[in-house]
């Protein structure tokens, strides 16, 4: 029975916890206008991996997550100061430190192994997730991050709540901005590297972005946005693995993204009050009933 | 002669100078605000009045000056903070933010709450009560992007209501409002004045001055002048402060 | 041609090539574009395969730039529905075609040695291995002609169509009343870029596109307020940066593209900090000059304002002014200092008073201030 599989449970547990993880920050980097912070800081990671695994020399998990973290908050912080000190805008610093921290990775990663193709096992596990290669250890390190970041999620959530909805007015109660803004980037970037394992550089925007897309659809409130955009992360996570197992040749991690896209169309198209097709058909319902008032009118005269 | 009653200040503003890259905005600024008047503080775009609020509230720093807040002799080492309260201009809010109106008046109490803290059933009941006072509370838990400019406004404002603090900065909070809500807004604040309370407002019609406030300020780069609006409303001083911009004034005599 | 010279002709000739659109993406904020489509055209290149079954079939890099123009189509789409925000409906479209792409290939291509790590990463290394063959002569590498064709395609529309590029980027209303449609324009430019990624990535990879197609732009941003210039700027920068990255990875011997990429960050720190007005010492230096000026005024102004008051002997104590003021310790011995230089005060025990040229010097400034 595939549901007891050790295997199977640990991906799915896994899975799961970046789906929840993502969904919840995902909230507000998308709400802060720093969606593609997910995909430009999992490219930006790289030369902190490759760095780690330099000094450390092992291919521990733990020291190479952690120079992953210390890449990736470099990167936040260059692009923070690029777009402080110059009429350079956040799209085009993002693009930039990204791509540049990723070349500059290449070039580390090539050195370290001497040969001019870098075409790696562990690349190519960061580069497409394996969430199949999750093991125990990796999952119990992203419950312990994932629960430290929640707690200080929900320690916290009335500053972040004002700080992303009206920063001037927040500083102005005394909330420094300053210190908010790098506490969320911290953890969002924290989150971005946990997740790194299991969907890989290029699909972690999509975890950032998705669940919290379609979670907006359904609620106006903050907190059930967060709510449901860990729900929606998560399900895209354990039905991704689920179905990706019952099919052969199915890689998990495009097979996760899928599910969560699958899950931002059907909330764009169908929510209540702000989906397309109810848009449409009060679109329809206004123009009959025009047209019945005219016909009323019409025939009064 | 009128024997003028003791003004008490409780804002003394000093030497200000505020400057962005190459222009200063603000020059040598020197202002005293009196308790529980209803100040209007106008003067051409760009002439500094948001400035002038931004500094007092610590907003941004200046190249000099000294803000001082008067302390009441009953107060101990009240936190400044939660004495001013602050209605910044709309446009610079996402409005499809997800959030309600109660929400928003809600973070209005974070400031009293300090860090960590959650608003609780008393900031709810609060929230509430003032959102009767602004004329919304039937729009409670009406999604925000749902509200026209006028309703906007309104929530603005009872987000800086319900801090209950004794001195009131808003910035233009006439822009863009329809009729019904400006007269509701000007007995607001009228009410905020027979409380006690101080109330300044960056204004921008000129018309409404002598209308609705009873001190004015007159700001371009400098002060140019700072008083009753009977005393200091008037064609020289209007002259001086709006003449570089060259704007015609008709029918401004007091 | 040498293997070492044709690496570099064909880096620059790419790096070229990837400048000249991407100055437009920059300008547009459209930067993230760039790497949506350089992932999503692996799908379009997938599904030509499918269609074709043949590697070196042309028809792969139609379906490549189609798939980037559908790319951007689906991303507008998903944007005007005004339920998400331009940066999250990127975020959505190219992970969901990247994932499609993913999942054909491992499904149905398996066998096929269709490597996602070259379309990924490239490596120009390789590139002279591939020979273009014309009349049975060898006339160079492959590269050098696919590249060269987009660079020239690139070169001749932004000649033909600069006044029409430059209108709709700067002020699309005003085009769209002009008769210039700017949605053709736009829809234009992103065929452009999306041939120029699929010309590009087979050299250099994906995400390295990305670098040369937005770094030089945004360094001559920083250099530059003319678009000419600008374009010019970024196709130099560009040069540069794959010939000095060629360079550095030829002594290290390392990654080619990824030396490039680091070189096109090592020039932009350089220029961020360094460039003249807009770069960071600048900044600084402009920032302390006015905060010496604004000073040297303020005291001036202060002093005067206060000769005529009749605590005057009071007032112009140095620590009072100090006070007043708000200033350190260390900024008003500054000023002080400065200002007795310049002859416009003197300094009396404790007192600071202006002297006959202060006076003159401030009320000038005060008239020129406030006139």
């Amino acid at each position: 029975m595939l549901l007891s599989d050790y295997t199977f449970q640990t991906v799915a547990i896994g899975s799961a916890i970046l789906g929840l993880i993502s969904g919840v920050l995902g909230t507000f980097a998308v709400l802060r206008k720093q969606s593609l912070l997910g995909d430009g800081v999992s490219h930006a990671a790289l030369p902190g991996v490759v760095l780690g695994f330099i000094l450390i020399g092992s291919k521990n998990t733990e020291f190479l997550l952690l120079g992953a973290l210390l890449s990736g908050l470099l990167s936040t912080l260059l692009i923070t100061t690029i777009v402080k000190y110059s009429r350079i805008k956040f799209d085009s610093a993002l693009a930039l430190i990204m791509s540049v921290f990723f070349g500059l990775g290449l070039v580390l990663l090539t050195y370290v192994q001497k040969i001019p193709n870098a075409n790696q096992a562990g690349l190519n596990r960061f580069i497409f997730g394996q969430a199949s290669s999750l093991m125990r250890r990796d999952v119990n390190l992203m419950i312990i991050c994932g629960s430290i970041l929640l707690l200080l999620l929900i320690i916290f959530w009335k500053e972040f709540k004002i700080f992303t909805f009206d920063s001037e007015f927040a500083q102005s109660l005394g909330f420094s901005p300053k210190k908010l803004d790098l506490l969320l980037s911290l953890m969002t970037v924290t989150g971005i590297i946990l997740g790194l394992q299991t969907v890989g550089v290029i699909l972690m925007s999509a975890m950032l972005v998705a669940p919290a897309v379609a979670a907006r659809q359904w609620t106006n409130k903050l907190s059930v946005m967060a709510f449901l955009g860990a729900i929606f992360g998560a399900i895209s996570g354990i039905f991704g693995t689920a179905v990706s197992s019952f099919i052969p040749k199915l890689p998990t991690g495009p097979t996760i993204v899928l599910f969560a896209s699958l899950i931002v169309l059907i909330s764009i198209l169908l929510a209540p009050g702000r989906g397309i097709l109810h848009r449409l058909y009060r679109q329809k319902h206004n123009r009959s009933l025009n047209i019945e008032r005219r016909a009323e009118n019409d025939s009064t005269i | 002669m009128d024997l003028k009653t003791k003004l008490e200040y409780v804002i003394e503003v000093a030497d200000l100078t505020v400057a962005y890259d190459v222009k200063p905005v603000l020059w040598d600024v020197d202002l005293k605000i009196p308790k529980g008047k209803l100040m209007a503080v106008v003067g051409p775009n760009g002439a500094g009045k948001s400035t002038l609020i931004k500094a007092i509230l610590n907003l941004l720093i200046p190249i000099s000056g000294n803000i001082k807040f008067i302390q009441n002799r009953a107060d101990t080492k009240s936190n400044i903070k939660n004495r001013v309260a602050y209605v910044p201009q709309s446009g610079n809010v996402d409005w499809d933010f997800p959030s309600t109106v109660l929400d928003v008046v809600l973070m209005g109490r974070f400031g009293l709450l300090g860090w960590i803290k959650r608003p609780g059933k008393a900031d709810v009941d609060i929230a509430l009560q003032t959102l009767k006072k602004v004329g919304m509370e039937d729009y409670s838990s009406r999604q925000i992007s749902q509200l026209s400019g006028g309703q906007q406004q309104r929530v603005f404002l009872a987000r800086a209501l319900v801090q209950q603090a004794d001195i009131y900065f808003m910035d233009e909070p006439f822009k863009g409002v329809d009729t019904k809500t400006e007269k509701a807004i000007v007995l607001l604040l009228k009410d905020l004045k027979d409380q006690g309370k101080t109330v300044v407002v960056v204004h921008h019609d000129l018309q409404t001055v002598t209308e609705y406030f009873d001190w004015v300020t007159l700001i371009n780069l400098r002060v140019v002048a700072s008083g009753p609006v009977d005393e200091v409303f008037h064609q020289e001083n209007l002259r001086q402060t709006y003449r570089s911009t060259g704007m015609l004034l008709k029918g401004m005599a007091v | 041609m040498t293997p070492q010279f044709e690496i570099q002709l064909i880096a620059v000739i790419v790096a070229v090539g990837c400048a000249l659109p991407g100055v437009f993406l920059v300008l547009r904020k459209m930067s993230m574009m760039s790497d949506s489509i350089t992932h999503t055209i692996l799908l379009g290149i997938v599904l030509a395969f499918f269609i074709t079954h043949d590697l070196s079939s042309p028809l792969l890099i139609v379906g490549a730039a189609i798939m980037g123009v559908v790319t951007v189509w689906l991303t507008e789409t998903l944007t005007r529905t005004n339920l998400l925000a331009e940066d999250a409906a990127i975020g959505i479209v190219f992970p969901l075609l990247f994932s499609i792409a993913i999942i054909l290939i491992t499904r149905y291509a398996g066998s096929v040695h269709l490597d996602t790590d070259s379309v990924l990463l490239g490596e120009l290394a390789f590139a002279p291995f591939n020979r273009m063959i014309v009349f049975n002569t060898d006339i160079g590498a492959k590269a050098i002609y696919t590249a060269g064709t987009i660079l020239i395609i690139n070169l001749v529309a932004i000649f033909l169509f600069f006044k029409e590029l430059k209108l709709v980027t700067f002020d699309p209303v005003l085009a769209a009343v002009l008769g210039f449609s700017p949605t053709m324009v736009h829809y234009g430019l992103m065929t452009l870029v999306s041939l120029t990624a699929v010309s590009a990535f087979e050299a250099v990879g994906s995400v390295l596109v990305v670098a040369f197609m937005i770094g030089p732009p945004v360094t001559a941003y920083l250099l530059t307020d003319d678009l000419k210039s600008m374009l010019i700027i970024s196709v130099l920068i560009g040069t540069i940066n794959g010939i000095l990255g060629y360079q550095l990875a030829a002594i290290f011997d390392v990654s080619i593209a990824g030396s490039m990429a680091t070189m096109t960050g090592i020039l932009f720190i350089s220029v961020f900090i360094l460039a003249p007005h807009r770069g960071l010492l600048s900044i600084f230096r402009r920032r302390k000059m006015q905060k010496t000026k604004f000073g040297k005024m303020t005291l001036l102004f202060h002093l005067l304002n206060n000769e005529s008051s009749f605590i005057q002997e009071q007032v112009s104590q140095i620590c009072i002014v100090q006070n007043h003021l708000n200033w350190s310790d260390h900024f008003i011995k500054d000023i002080i200092n400065r200002l007795q230089g310049e002859n416009c005060i003197e300094v009396d025990g404790v007192f600071i008073k202006l002297t006959d040229k202060g006076r003159k010097t401030t009320i000038q400034e005060y008239n020129e201030l406030f006139s």
